[in-house]
């Protein structure tokens, strides 16, 4: 299934919720395109709602990591939610589940943005 | 599946729907071959990841050149190559993506997820002058399907294909 991406604005951040598949081609160009039209547009506290990803390769991989490091470039901050388990298993192998940010609720997600903002 | 041994080729485009259609036709072997849904998942992940090896960092994304795909059904194993028609690598050479300076980048985690997923894993130099990357699963076991052993062990390169 190709991703889909919608947003919408939540308290301190916006949340992306994405369904379908992040890999090589349309999906990982359709995410960044919509992580940098959201840091474009000062929406720079984004939360990606990954509820409905069941699938990402080494390509969404590389891209979820320059949604997080471009979002900090631009001073704000990139968080996950709602991992499915082949994409939870995926970070933990490749150790990024170190590196992001990782909520199973939404609240929790926004409110980590008020302590930080 | 049977134990009678099995070989199929496709030669695929350097484009990017050479890496699904390829998936796809390998996980429909791996599902025919008994593999369970796990298994066919981590199968599918490396071919599409050889696949994209070939395709962006060996074949460079010219398409003039051509993707090689090779399915074998042994009676023990599915071995599958991906030959690309570039200059060829090394395992040496590829940089390790859990290093914590390499934990932020975003490339090179291709080879790690094929060694991860796969039991047995290798690259050859191929007969295009290309790199091959040869990698097998053990078929599961007849009374339990979708286990396999653990590996490790390095692959056997394709031959005449």
């Amino acid at each position: 299934m190709p991703l889909r991406a919608t947003h919408r604005d939540a308290s301190q951040a916006t949340v992306v919720d994405l369904s379908g598949k992040i890999t090589l081609g349309e999906g990982s160009a359709l995410l960044r395109k919509t992580i940098r039209g959201l840091l474009d547009d000062k929406r720079i506290h984004i939360v990606l709602n990954l509820a409905d990803v069941d699938y990402i390769d080494s390509s969404g991989i590389g891209e979820l990591v320059s949604a997080y490091t471009t979002a900090k470039g631009r001073g704000g901050e990139l968080k996950l939610l709602h991992l499915t388990k082949k994409v939870h298993d995926l970070l933990q192998l490749t150790k990024l589940y170190t590196v992001f940010d990782v909520y199973t609720e939404e609240s929790a997600a926004l409110n980590s943005f008020q302590r930080s903002a | 599946m049977g134990t009678d041994p099995k070989h199929l080729e496709i030669t695929l485009e350097t484009q990017v729907e050479s890496v699904n259609l390829a998936e796809e036709m390998c996980i429909r072997v791996a599902e025919s071959a008994g593999f369970g849904e796990d298994d066919c998942y981590k199968i599918g992940m490396s071919v599409r990841e050889g696949v994209i090896n070939a395709f962006h960092y060996g074949n460079q994304e010219r398409p003039e050149k051509k993707i090689h795909l090779a399915v074998d059904l042994t009676g023990d194993k599915m071995i599958i190559h991906v030959l690309d028609e570039g200059s060829g690598f090394t395992l040496a050479s590829v940089p390790d993506p859990l290093a914590e300076e390499n934990l932020l980048s975003t490339s090179g985690r291709g080879i790690f997820l094929m060694r991860a997923f796969m039991d047995e894993f290798d690259v050859v130099p191929g007969r295009t002058g290309g790199a091959e990357i040869v990698m097998a699963k053990k078929l599961p076991l007849q009374d339990n399907p979708g286990t396999n052993g653990q590996g490790g062990q390095d692959a056997s390169p394709h031959q005449g294909a």
